[in-house]
């Protein structure tokens, strides 16, 4: 290798084609005589379906087709439970179109196929449904009580589950504590809001049998998987394609979506192509949320600030539905003692059914409400004890000679143990107290205040376990003609980078540039076994998968290569396309390597003529593939992670709040943030800064507001405030690399940490802003500017 | 999100278009478009027929004279941000501009179509308040000019009448040594006003307030003048007390109700910081 490309800041391979308007996306796929889908959605958070009559949207012209439950066959049933757990009892799920009874505004009720969405949209508002509306509670800790109007009859409490996990022992730990902090924080619902909503499309080939879907999905292979099972179809007869997707931060790997089930079947139905494109409203009303978490905290501490014992019932929302089981829950359960060593942790949650739109998990799930409560935690007990932020958390923070830190009992979002492999705490604690000059803060913050300017240091501690299970796969294989690299994965891309991270390591074992990788994923034809996208995840799991598999690759090709070139292997290398012997002019292609392990009948370039079988090169006696060899440069291997790896990193903020406007202005953002190696770090710099915005619409700016009936106020870009650039202060990133010891890049996950400390840093720093106006305490997300006036008004 | 079944026509004359605003009392005018066309999308509209002006000639016209700024209906409010005549003759127009929407929008969205959706929160209406300004309509019986204060009814309400057009806005040019200022608080850029509040103010000879006008937007049904604000100020030296007095004194306009925005008690507080910043910034700039 000549220079290794792993680590190295290589632009993005796929950004020229999008940033031209090149790409791809579901609704740019040409479709002949496509029809198109509108739904008729629930007008009411709870109500009983007493008819619904379709007559006029029938009749209407330009419509194909009219569904209800009535008409749909196989599909009028409830969607899967994808992670079933012992913790839920009967759990809810949806039914594509509704039966009898609807759970939320925006519920599916009826679907119109129709010639275009505008004819469509018509039709649907012709649709008369006859709603009998029942009582609703969409308050978390009032929809709990005794009382409250049930959202399932099924259940006698909104509680889907209820789930207690204990590490240590926790109760002669309290026992032992000198000081206990207790604590309720508080972070309201918001939604991934992808740039690209979703979107499916499907065509069915009557002569093959062949039903292709489009879909915008994380998880085109499970989707796959999905359909065949339920539509009786052989699974290699059901192709799924996630194109370009246009972001996805969760929203997207929940599978079923009730038109990613609907809209396969009206094409098949129908005879032509079918195609749903979700509009804003759509996806506001229609696909997945997440957030809304309730936490009591209390800690148990020595005198000196050692955290002894950690106890936390925290209430999640888990919506109507619960078609992903506890997972959110469960990840911020386990992720509640963040990098504090806290020996002694008892947590437990109940997922709560409410009215609204179902919680599944949005980039963070569930890490930025734990992170938020164990940061507001820990800033107390300083505050209590008297000890400086930086200090409390010196005095627990897990050291590094500590790793690998084991939970004991806690079970994490994969079924495996909760381990901290490695990290340097300490290191990046050390790097952000010197970054913002927090010794001599106190000085500048008084400096401040003396000209009316009100300032507040904000920091936030975080860990993330990434990296999950249970598996992904890499398919590599240099092409014979043009020597360019092909690789596949399962999973997919939502606009992360794939192809160029993947290119890159496959790269640095064949010796080629990474733009003569080219990687096909999302697409069932291409590759089919492995998961999806979601946990922070693909470069940890494909990227290991894909590595091994091109080190298989590099070794068939270094071999072939040193019986062309008749030279040992060891003095063979691959770089620049083509395998040289070392120190020489002598070389071969990659191209050439790979037609000539390929033994050929038929000559159909130069290359080829020396693996055809008269050539002197490929003379041999018996089969011209031993036993066990295969053709060509070509391998597929798997990495299965032993456990999730848990990257960490620390955020700090210098912030201004004014309080005549009760604004809030980030003067100064800092992360320190520790991935593992970095594959390409301006890559990971963009997901962190990505993640740090999407952090920032959470923590000022990004609610979803429900009246007291449970329609959704907001449900578009006027109100409900996603921060534009303007609103996003200039961020410096810091990097550690501390490899993971459990997979052979020493890669951990970046996907998400950018968003789950920033909560509790702005938290942080308004808190510290106004004590000296005794602005009190901030525990609840988003901080608005009436939570500020509220607060300066009470005190 | 599509809009429902509409015609469309785009008339080439003022007459022809308040001849098809006469004939059909569920058509709109159609200009740049920036919150008609959402609003159709979202079927919160639905005209039976869109009356596209911007092929009418003469229409796109900024002109300043007569001690005023005249803007036509077709000039775009970028056009007329960027227009360095409209910055001399009163330059709060551009301070507010600055605050409607984003540039993609102000490069397509028109003042007098702001004005005539009448947003209460929309800037463009509270600088036509602020200035004493007024608009010119055609109608089938002829045109008339609309003050400001006469025009705004409600939020989203004018007095236009369904068969008349706004061909012409007046901004009054800014009075000899006036000081100017526009204070306004959104969450994010760009947003409509949860609260703002202009001022434009003359000083005496000895420095106290000689004429003063104050007006707000974001806080009522409609953009208003701030009398009792500007009674407070009349004749004032511009003490601290005074300009407190004159917030608190502003405050008793704030009728809009709490919102996911803004509570009512917080919208109040930040409404008197915004008053008193511009009153302060209005007389720094006086001369």
């Amino acid at each position: 290798m000549s220079t290794r490309l792993f680590g190295a800041r290589i632009k993005r391979n796929i950004d020229p084609q999008l940033l031209r308007g090149e790409g791809s996306f579901i609704d740019d796929i040409p479709l002949a005589q496509a029809l198109h889908v509108a739904f008729v959605r629930s007008p009411f958070a709870r109500a009983r379906i007493n008819s619904i009559d379709i007559s006029a949207a029938v009749a209407h012209p330009g419509v194909a087709a009219v569904y209800t439950c009535d008409n749909v066959g196989a599909l009028d049933i409830e969607m899967p439970l994808l992670i079933p757990h012992s913790s839920m009892h009967d759990a809810r799920t949806q039914r594509p179109l509704a039966r009898d009874d609807v759970y939320y505004v925006g519920q599916t009720v009826a679907m119109i196929v129709a010639v275009d969405r505008y004819t469509a949209e018509d039709a649907a508002a012709l649709v008369d449904v006859d709603y009998d509306p029942r009582d609703v509670e969409v308050d978390l800790e009032k929809a709990i009580l005794d009382g409250a109007p049930l959202v399932h009859d099924t259940h006698e409490q909104n509680i889907a589950a209820h789930f207690v996990q204990v590490s240590g022992y926790p109760d002669s730990a309290i026992a032992q504590a000198e000081h206990v902090t207790k604590i309720r924080v508080q972070v309201d619902r918001s939604t991934a809001a992808p740039m690209e909503c979703r979107a499916v499309a499907a065509q069915f080939d009557e002569v093959t049998g062949e039903l292709t879907v489009w879909d915008g999905t994380q998880a085109p292979i499970s989707v796959r998987g999905g359909l065949a099972s339920i539509f009786k179809l052989d699974e290699d007869k059901v192709r799924v394609i996630a194109p370009n997707v246009g972001g996805g931060f969760g929203q997207k790997v929940l599978l079923f979506y009730p038109d990613e089930l609907l809209v396969p079947m009206a094409a098949m139905q129908l005879g032509r192509p079918v195609k749903y494109i979700e509009d804003r409203r759509e996806n506001f009303v229609g696909s997945s949320q997440e957030r809304t978490q309730i936490h009591f905290m209390e800690l148990y501490a020595k005198k000196t600030g050692e955290v002894i014992a950690l106890r936390d019932s925290f209430l999640h929302d888990t919506g109507a539905f619960i078609p992903y089981g506890i997972a959110v829950a469960q990840v911020a359960s386990t992720s509640i003692a963040g990098p504090y060593r806290i020996p002694n942790i008892w947590v437990e949650f109940k997922a709560i059914y409410t009215p609204t739109v179902p919680v599944t998990p949005y980039r963070g799930c569930g890490r930025p409400q734990a992170c938020f409560a164990i940061e507001r935690a820990m800033d107390q007990l300083a505050d209590e004890l008297g000890l400086d932020r930086f200090e409390i958390r010196r005095r627990n923070l897990i050291a590094d000679h500590e790793f690998p830190y084991d939970r004991e009992g806690l079970i994490f979002a994969d079924g495996l143990k909760v381990s901290l492999d490695s990290g340097q705490y300490h290191k990046a604690l050390a790097m952000m107290e010197e970054r913002l000059d927090a010794p001599s803060f106190a000085s500048a913050q008084a400096k401040a205040r003396a000209e009316g300017k009100h300032l507040g240091l904000g920091l936030a501690f975080y860990v993330e376990g990434t990296g999950l299970g249970p598996y992904e796969g890499g398919h590599v294989r240099i092409h014979p003609i043009t020597g360019k690299v092909y690789v596949n994965t399962g999973l997919t891309s939502q606009g992360q980078g794939h192809d160029t991270v993947f290119a890159q390591i496959a790269a640095d074992q064949l010796g080629v540039k990474p733009e003569d990788v080219i990687l096909v994923e999302g697409d069932t034809k291409a590759f089919d076994w492995g998961v999806a996208t979601f946990a922070s995840r693909a470069a940890v799991v494909s990227g290991n998968a894909i590595h091994k598999s091109a080190m298989i690759v590099r070794r068939k090709a270094l071999q072939a290569a040193a019986n062309m070139l008749e030279a040992d292997v060891g003095d063979v290398e691959l770089k620049d396309g083509a395998a040289w012997v070392k120190g020489t002019d002598r070389k071969v292609p990659l191209s050439a390597v790979a037609t000539a392990t390929n033994p050929l009948r038929y000559a159909f370039n130069e290359a080829a003529q020396a693996a055809t079988q008269f050539a002197p090169a490929s003379r041999h006696d018996g089969p011209s593939l031993d036993e066990g060899e295969h053709p060509g440069l070509e391998a597929t291997d798997y990495y299965s992670p032993p456990c999730a790896t848990w990257a960490y990193g620390v955020h700090g903020a210098l912030i201004e709040v004014d309080p005549e406007l009760c604004s809030v202005t980030i003067r100064k953002y800092v992360c320190i943030h520790d991935c593992g190696n970095m594959i390409n770090p301006m890559i990971v710099e963009g997901q962190v800064m990505g993640g740090i915005a999407q952090g920032l619409g959470g923590a000022m700016y990004e609610r979803i507001e429900f009246d007291e009936t449970g329609n959704m106020l907001n449900a578009n870009f006027v109100d409900f405030l996603v921060p534009y650039a303007t609103e996003i202060p200039d961020v410096e990133i810091l990097h550690l690399e501390t490899p993971s010891p459990l997979n052979a890049l020493g890669v951990k996950g970046v996907g998400e940490a950018g968003c789950i400390a920033v909560g509790a840093v702005v938290a942080s720093g308004v808190e510290d802003a106004l004590k000296a106006l005794g602005g009190g305490k901030f525990r609840h997300t988003p901080i608005t500017p009436s939570m500020i006036h509220a607060a300066l008004d009470a005190a | 999100m599509k809009p429902s079944l509409f015609d469309y026509v785009a008339p080439r004359s003022v007459d022809e278009a308040v001849g098809l605003l006469k004939e059909d009392s569920g058509a709109m005018i159609l200009a740049g478009g920036q919150s008609l066309i959402p609003a159709m999308n979202m079927r919160l509209a639905s005209p039976s027929r869109l009356i596209d002006i911007q092929n009418i000639p003469g229409l796109s016209h900024i002109t300043i004279g007569n001690g005023k700024i005249a803007v036509g209906a077709m000039a775009r409010h970028r056009e007329v941000e960027l227009h360095d005549g409209v910055a001399a003759a009163n330059p709060v127009l551009r301070a507010a501009l600055g605050h409607v929407a984003h540039i993609p929008i102000r490069n397509r969205g028109t003042v007098v179509g702001s004005l005539c959706h009448a947003d209460a929160a929309a800037e463009m209406p509270m600088i036509l308040v602020l200035t004493g300004g007024s608009v010119q309509v055609a109608g089938s019986d002829g045109g008339r000019e609309i003050a400001a204060q006469d025009f705004f009814q409600f939020h989203m309400t004018t007095s236009r009448q369904p068969d008349e057009m706004v061909v012409e806005a007046h901004f009054p040019a800014l009075p000899p040594g006036a000081g100017f200022a526009f204070e306004e608080f959104t969450r994010r850029h760009g947003d409509y006003a949860i609260a703002a509040a202009g001022c434009i103010l003359t000083r005496n000879g000895a420095g106290a307030v000689a004429t003063v006008a104050l007006a707000a937007c974001g806080v009522s049904s409609k953009p208003l003048r701030l009398a009792a604000a500007e009674q407070i100020l009349a004749g004032s030296r511009l003490t601290a007390a005074d300009i407190k007095a004159a917030g608190d004194a502003a405050c008793a306009a704030v009728t809009a109700p709490g919102d996911m925005h803004a509570t009512a008690g917080y919208r109040k507080h930040l409404f008197a910081t915004l008053v008193r910043r511009a009153v302060e910034r209005a007389a720094a700039r006086a001369q």
